[in-house]
């Protein structure tokens, strides 16, 4: 990574334009020119230094559930259970913690209404309690990195 | 113009369908989303522009890969605040720079005492460390307990299904 690609992940984090020719308008800020620009953010998504590129989605506005789940789970049925966690398509995201709540993972449905069902199949299949913990206000999302 | 999630059609969530995984890296990639839908560049566009107008699009750009870019210490902090002080505390923690996520969420009790969560970045553990005693500090005798989980393993990781 040199400075253009520092430049680029930088500048490019806030906006990126909706026009006829967006990554030419993009990179004429950038002072390059829009080939070397889709060249290097190509290069940047392969070598996982930009994990996408595009629209990043708010998924409760568009009409679907969401929350984080956390479960206490003993260590030696950790792996059988974060398996079965994994196995339901809803589990979008799943951590393993160090912590007494060992495995945090966010659910998302197509409906804020099929939280509650998901949540009761995951515990019976593992065994053990889901604790919900939807959030109640969001106060700021979107890092941004200088890198 | 209706913002209510509602108000999507079956276009719009072809968009979001064709664009979630990222834009396409080609010269005029709004067009190509428009010819994979059978529709125009302008459009698309348009909805697009609508869409983030009414924040069902955060943004459109980079996301940066905070681990490979050297951003190794990642710290879920949990607090527990009291009640009718966690909105002006999760507004006060969410503006510092170094904090990607926070929010107000539901306690467990006895077993989860904690209301605010804020993910917290730093280069390594002890940079992490360093900013959440920034936090404490902030907080003072309203922060009753606080934790900080770490992710030790990434069990799944896939995009957001809609």
């Amino acid at each position: 990574m040199d400075e253009t690609d520092r430049a680029i992940i930088n500048r490019l984090q806030e906006s990126f334009p909706i026009a006829h020719r967006p990554y030419r308008q993009a990179a004429q800020a950038l002072g390059i020119d829009e080939a070397e620009l889709i060249q290097r953010i190509e290069q940047m998504l392969e070598q996982r230094q930009l994990s996408r590129f595009g629209p990043l989605y708010h998924a409760e506005k568009l009409g679907g559930g969401l929350s984080l789940c956390a479960m206490n789970v003993p260590e030696d049925q950790f792996e059988r259970v974060a398996e079965q966690v994994n196995a339901f398509p809803e589990v979008a995201h799943n951590y393993a913690r160090d912590h007494r709540f060992n495995i945090w993972f966010v659910l998302a449905t197509e409906t804020p209404q099929r939280i509650d069902s998901v949540l009761k199949a995951i515990e019976q299949t593992t065994g053990y309690p889901v604790y919900n913990m939807p959030k109640e206000e969001e106060f700021f999302v979107g890092l941004r990195f200088h890198v | 113009m209706c913002n209510s999630p509602g108000s999507l059609d079956q276009l719009d969530r072809r968009i979001v369908v064709a664009t979630q995984a990222g834009l396409p890296l080609v010269a005029e990639p709004y067009l190509q989303i428009a010819q994979q839908l059978g529709t125009s560049e302008a459009e698309v566009m348009e909805r697009m522009q609508r869409m983030l107008e009414s924040g069902i699009i955060r943004r459109i750009g980079a996301v940066p890969n905070h681990y490979t870019l050297g951003f190794r210490g990642n710290g879920m902090s949990v607090w527990d605040v009291p009640d009718e002080k966690a909105r002006l505390y999760g507004r006060r923690i969410g503006a510092l720079e170094f904090v990607s996520h926070a929010y107000l969420r539901p306690r467990h009790l006895p077993e989860w005492r904690y209301n605010l969560f804020a993910m917290v970045h730093g280069k390594d553990r002890s940079e992490v460390m360093e900013k959440i005693a920034r936090i404490a500090d902030m907080l003072g005798q309203d922060n009753q307990a606080h934790e900080i989980l770490f992710s030790t393993r990434i069990l799944k990781k896939t995009g957001l299904r809609i």
